[in-house]
């Protein structure tokens, strides 16, 4: 019978030919993610077992990306705790301030996920990495304790979900505005334990920066993970990254899915998640009447340099609207050496936005930009539950970053073909 | 296993922003997050509940981040279970992980909050005392029973790397 990319990735790491959806499989990984939120758990479980060393050094990510640069001295022992781990034990894929980004841009860009990896992470948008055809997905804690000590995890295999998009997007649509689409009409739920796998010209057609928003947002509507076959886009990518060998999965011509949906892109407006769920979608010319008092441009969803090239291209010239406060964060130093190099940085500061250093910050609500009572943002983030961003009565609206950019000029959400920027960006 | 106490009922996609607010992650002592409990769904949870007492929701429970620090700060504020139509997928793996008991059941809506609960595991029951009621435990897989027995993933996992 054939399979999904998904199985044969998961079939691949427990030694099996084949697996079934249902099948609960113990396999190895190929890395194991923690942050400084999830890492301390993770670490206080793992010496609590007794063990004294961990499965493999180069197989182990720590990214202190969440309260830091540290927010407060809880936050500085939280990061001390990855530090001091790191060094005990010599982890290879340690990052410290100035070398750190937010981890789901950072890790593939340094090459350290690849095509074939099955990759876990307490965190749950570690299934951004499906977007390189790795089938990767968010664990806990101890989870992740687990597998420091045998280098293992436990999986059942999930059904696949396939989604098949085609037609040529309008103006100003992006990858985040695909996802939103798709979890718009199947909720946040609508994929709960299932593989997301995304095909068809549509998604051939973009960019990795924007397949990479696609399966950053697999969570959002329940999936396990999001993924997407690799090709000469992706090989591309990886080419000037791997540093070790990798594997190319496809999915078998009758490989078995749960549900087929079609998506036409040809008539989707870039999209606005209202509050308080993801799944709270419409198109942008319906939220013209919001007014926001913050935009947010940066997070593992949309920080990202092509993020940061569209932003530029509809600030360029233009201010920020009085009384709006523009949070612009580039999600890696290297995103942010490149705006620098580019002159991007210079449009935002010229612009009035407040240029941060790389940092999740506002999207989980850390620090870097939290919301007082009753205040809104509009944010190229991924979540817009209560509080999200701060306050338990602020509100978070969801965008992408060309909408954000055009919104903090105009002081409400709109387009930007309303401030006349008219042409496509890339 | 028989345990009783309140119900605190709440509604579909409860996330864990609302179960444990990030402006709390910046530490992951237990008693600390136990406080915080609910706090943006139910500012007064905490001191509404006595020990043992219930959460009771709609769908999809836990739904957001992969944070262990939501099924921690529920254990400790002293929920006894929570008791949902459906969990988050990585909800559902922290809870069996580190030793939350959380019980799938069709029928979670028919219960009220301050409904007086009985349940019984062995038997895969719940028991709405208040409205004289009894609802069916979805049954647990058989590894997730492996996983309860053991005393969570860690003591699995140490056993694993003996054999
Ligand atoms: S940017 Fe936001 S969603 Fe992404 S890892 Fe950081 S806190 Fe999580």
């Amino acid at each position: 019978m054939g399979m999904t990319i998904t199985e044969k990735i998961l079939a691949a790491h427990c030694g099996k030919k084949e697996v079934v959806p249902g099948e609960l499989i113990m396999a190895d990984i190929d890395l194991a993610l923690a942050n400084d939120v999830t890492a301390p758990l993770a670490i206080k479980e793992f010496e609590k077992s007794g063990a004294q060393t961990v499965f493999d050094k180069d197989k182990i990510a720590l990214v202190p990306d969440h309260f830091t640069p540290n927010k407060d001295i809880n936050s500085a022992e939280q990061a001390k705790i990855l530090r001091d781990f790191a060094k005990k034990h010599n982890i290879t894929h340690y990052f410290e301030i100035g070398e750190m980004g937010v981890e789901h841009a950072l890790l593939p860009e340094k090459g350290i996920v690849l095509p074939g990896d099955l990759v876990i992470g307490a965190d749950s948008h570690t299934c951004t990495y499906g977007a390189l055809g790795a089938f990767a997905t968010g664990v806990g804690s101890t989870d992740i304790a687990a597998c420091y000590l045998t280098g293992k995890a436990w999986f059942k295999v999930p059904e696949s979900m396939k989604f098949i998009v085609n037609g040529k997007k309008k103006p100003f649509v992006y990858g985040k505005d695909i996802i939103l689409y798709i979890i718009g009409k199947i909720g946040v739920d609508g994929a709960l334990y299932r593989a997301m796998e995304f095909c068809g010209d549509t998604i051939r057609s973009l960019s990795m920066d924007s397949r990479f928003s696609i399966c950053n947002m697999a969570i959002e509507a329940g999936g396990k993970n999001g993924i997407i076959e690799p090709d000469e886009t992706t090989l591309n990518y990886v080419k000037q990254r791997a540093k070790r060998d990798f594997k190319i999965y496809k999915s078998d011509s009758d490989a078995k899915y749960v549900d087929i949906i079609e998506i036409d892109m040809s008539s989707v407006e870039p999209q606005v998640a209202f509050p308080h769920l993801p799944e709270n979608t419409k198109p942008v010319s319906e939220a013209t009447h919001i007014t926001i008092d913050q935009v947010v441009i940066g997070s593992c969803t949309n920080g990202r340099i092509e993020d940061m090239r569209i932003a530029a291209k509809v600030l360029k010239g233009k201010k920020v609207a009085p009384y709006v406060r523009l949070i612009v964060i580039p999600a890696t130093q290297e995103v942010y050496k490149q705006c620098l190099n580019e002159g991007l940085a210079e449009v935002f500061i010229e612009a009035g936005a407040a240029l941060s250093t790389p940092t999740c910050g506002p999207c989980l609500g850390g620090h870097m930009g939290i919301l007082a009572k009753g205040e809104r943002a509009l944010a190229t983030t991924n979540r817009n539950f209560v509080g999200r961003m701060g306050h338990p009565e602020s509100e978070v609206y969801l965008c992408n970053p060309a909408v954000a950019a055009a919104s903090a000029v105009l002081g409400r959400i709109g387009s930007p073909q309303e401030i006349g920027v008219k042409e496509e960006v890339l | 296993m028989i345990l009783t106490g309140k119900a605190w009922k709440y509604g579909d996609d409860i996330n864990t922003d609302l179960i444990i607010p990030a402006r709390y992650l910046n530490t992951s002592d237990p008693v600390e997050l136990a406080k915080h409990c609910m706090e943006d769904e139910d500012p007064d949870f905490t001191k509404k509940i006595s020990k043992g007492d219930f959460i009771v929701a709609g769908k999809n429970f836990g739904c957001g981040s992969s944070r262990e620090h939501a099924p921690i700060s529920i254990k400790y504020a002293g929920v006894s279970a929570v008791i949902a139509k459906s969990f988050a997928r990585i909800f559902y793996r922290n809870a069996f992980n580190m030793g939350l008991l959380i019980l799938e059941c069709n029928e979670a809506d028919e219960i009220k909050t301050g409904d007086e609960i009985y349940v019984d595991t062995e038997k895969g029951e719940i028991k709405n005392i208040t409205q004289n009621k009894i609802y069916k435990i979805l049954p647990v897989p058989d590894f997730m029973e492996q996983l309860l027995s053991k005393g969570g993933l860690m003591e699995y996992m140490k056993d694993l790397k003996k054999a």
